[in-house]
């Protein structure tokens, strides 16, 4: 049926028009302002400040990142290392937990999902997690300290769980009556049909591997170990940039494209985001609207 | 728990039969139990002089010193109204705001517009509060910032925005908005689109105009979404957004006394001063308050809405 339009619901929609509008362009303007200036040269920078339409485009600060490389190479080596990793072995360890806390002749399902849940609740807070990490466990500037603090997540394990309950239980009764053991029920039943929340729950524990920077910050001591992110950040903090990028006798640091080059790397930085973005943008909205959903 | 110090013999018997379970929940039990159970004692080092060779519990006991200590410089009392304050009005204008896109989305018709604008305004979401950082850097530094570009190019004089604690507030806000409206709004765009069509047909036919429509129906039906995020969003007011906060504000004292929140102190006192047990305080004193948070505001749930209680 076709709803006849008032003139006050062309009014609202004329409005929703602008309104939506102007926040977009809100959105997407410090993502521009940030491209072009990373296009622009030092000179114009200096005397006029960042802008959205250069005068003219130089390619000199991705020219020096890239051909002085080596620094940001280990921080995309460690970023693409923690994010792989953690996501596998995130997705490994939830998927299972997921699997066993909703199966009902599991007596204490309730016991176990309790304990999850209660650390939502209650923690023991940073300092007692950095003595732990750092005294006990032995973890500075090991890789590992960036993925096992954040390898699970307690509301993804829920989350899990609550996609096993589509899953009828004859299923898993028929497979045990064929013999399988609870192992092989999970990893050729349940995985192959899990695969959408497996998707949508990898994509964030990814994204969130993607942008650490925090317990890089905390943790890490080596340059060669800072993920992305934090590389980025002391850069930006930095007056210095001879020390981030390799110059060498090469570069006279003076010179140096200061302000461009932080915005490019702030571009590399966020660059595989932005272009996987339109292809897996879909899947994260089908994931908010589960994950707001089931709580 | 009783059902485990009772059933003695019995457990033996539930781990050996479903071995191969246990032993599938294991990683997630052991990560817990390392990083969150094993932490929660060490809650104790705000009641020492943590001295980091004598370790937590060999460090000497001192109750409640750091605690006063802090109530009394008045720093306690300073983070605990920043973050609340902060916290208060990201979770009433956040949700507002999204409210409002969400409406507004939905009575858009143009297909197109309609996906392009949604995928654009959630973008915002997936970018790390570094980006955020530089974005910000990028708008307010003082001699390149495009904004300080705009001001001289009209011919005023370059404003130091780094410089202004007063300033920053709405800044933080303004961020903290732009990056969350995206999520907000599909959550509540959900919320609408599984209203029931026939409800706005009838209400059609009954001669509603679409403003009628709007705040006769698809507000009150929002309603318990928007108090039940917001009744959620109490339980975390003592936490969050450290991200944001040290990104735009890093290490500019100027700046500390109307952006300093509970974890950006908590955070200085570990790496700036190493006064473990200070910040241990004051992060207990979060963790408590937030736990005690959570309880009130769900047995307010369960007395308004028992259905949405979270247990």
């Amino acid at each position: 049926m076709k709803i006849k339009q008032d003139s006050g619901s062309v009014f609202i929609k004329v409005i929703s028009y602008i309104c939506i509008t102007i926040f977009a362009l809100f959105c997407v303007f410090p993502f521009a302002l940030m491209i072009s200036s990373s296009f622009m040269n030092e000179q114009e920078i200096v005397r006029e400040g960042y802008k959205l339409i250069p005068n003219e485009v130089s390619f000199k600060a991705y020219e020096l990142l890239l051909s002085n490389s080596s620094k940001l190479v280990d921080a995309y080596q460690v970023t693409i290392f923690i994010t792989v990793v953690g996501t596998v072995l995130g997705l490994f360890m939830m998927s299972m937990a997921g699997f066993v806390l909703n199966r009902k002749d599991f007596k204490y399902r309730n016991f176990f999902s309790f304990l999850i849940y209660f650390t939502t609740l209650f923690s023991g807070g940073l300092i007692p997690t950095y003595i732990l990490m750092v005294k006990h466990l032995h973890m500075k500037d090991n890789l590992f300290a960036m993925i096992l603090p954040a390898v699970v997540g307690a509301w993804s394990i829920f989350l899990m769980r609550n996609f096993m309950k589509a899953i009828p239980d004859s299923l898993y009764e028929s497979a045990t009556i064929d013999g399988a053991g609870d192992f092989r029920i999970y990893w050729r039943i349940f995985m192959p049909l899990a695969v959408p929340s497996l998707a949508t729950i990898g994509l964030f524990s990814a994204l969130g591997f993607w942008n650490e920077w925090y317990n890089g910050m905390l943790y890490m001591d080596s340059p060669t170990k800072f993920p992305l992110q934090y590389f980025l950040q002391r850069m930006i903090n930095q007056a210095n940039m001879g020390s981030l990028i390799n110059s060498g006798a090469v570069i006279n640091t003076a010179d140096l494209p200061t302000q461009s080059i932080k915005m490019a790397t702030a571009v590399l930085a966020t660059g595989p985001i932005i272009l996987l973005y339109p292809f897996i943008q879909r899947y994260f909205v089908t994931g908010l609207t589960v994950g707001a959903v089931k709580g | 728990m009783a059902r485990f110090v009772h059933a003695g013999g019995n457990i033996v018997r539930e781990l050996f039969k479903n071995k191969v379970l246990y032993l599938m929940l294991l990683p997630v039990i052991v990560y817990f139990a390392v990083f969150h159970y094993a932490v929660m004692p060490g809650a104790y080092v705000a009641f020492v002089d943590y001295k980091l060779n004598k370790g937590i519990f060999g460090s000497d006991f001192i109750g409640l010193k750091n605690f006063e200590f802090l109530v009394q410089t008045g720093e306690l009392w300073n983070i605990t109204k920043n973050t609340l304050l902060y916290n208060l009005v990201f979770l009433a204008l956040g949700n507002i705001i999204q409210i409002v896109f969400a409406i507004m989305l939905s009575e858009i018709t143009g297909k197109w517009f309609k996906k392009i604008s949604q995928s654009v305004i959630l973008l915002p979401n997936f970018i790390s509060m570094v980006i955020v950082g530089v974005f910000a850097y990028n708008l307010f530094n003082f001699n390149s910032g495009f904004i300080n570009t705009i001001i001289s190019g009209a011919g005023l004089d370059r404003y130091e925005f780094y410089n202004d604690p007063g300033i920053w507030k709405y800044i933080i806000v303004a961020f903290k908005i732009w990056a969350g409206t995206g999520y907000g709004m599909i959550v509540y765009l959900a919320a609408i689109t599984g209203i029931n069509h026939d409800l706005y047909e009838a209400a059609y036919m009954d001669g509603a105009t679409t403003w009628q429509r709007i705040r006769y129906m698809t507000l009150p039906i929002l309603k318990p979404t928007f108090i039940l995020l917001l009744l959620f969003g109490m339980g975390g007011i003592l936490k969050g957004s450290f991200d944001l906060f040290y990104n735009l504000i890093g290490t500019n004292s100027v700046l500390y006394p109307q952006t300093d929140i509970i974890d950006t102190y908590v955070f200085r006192s570990l790496v700036g001063q190493f006064n473990f047990s200070m910040g241990a305080a004051v992060g207990f004193y979060q963790s408590l308050f937030g736990l005690v948070l959570v309880l009130v505001v769900n047995f307010i749930v369960r007395k308004v809405e028992p259905d949405s209680a979270l247990f």
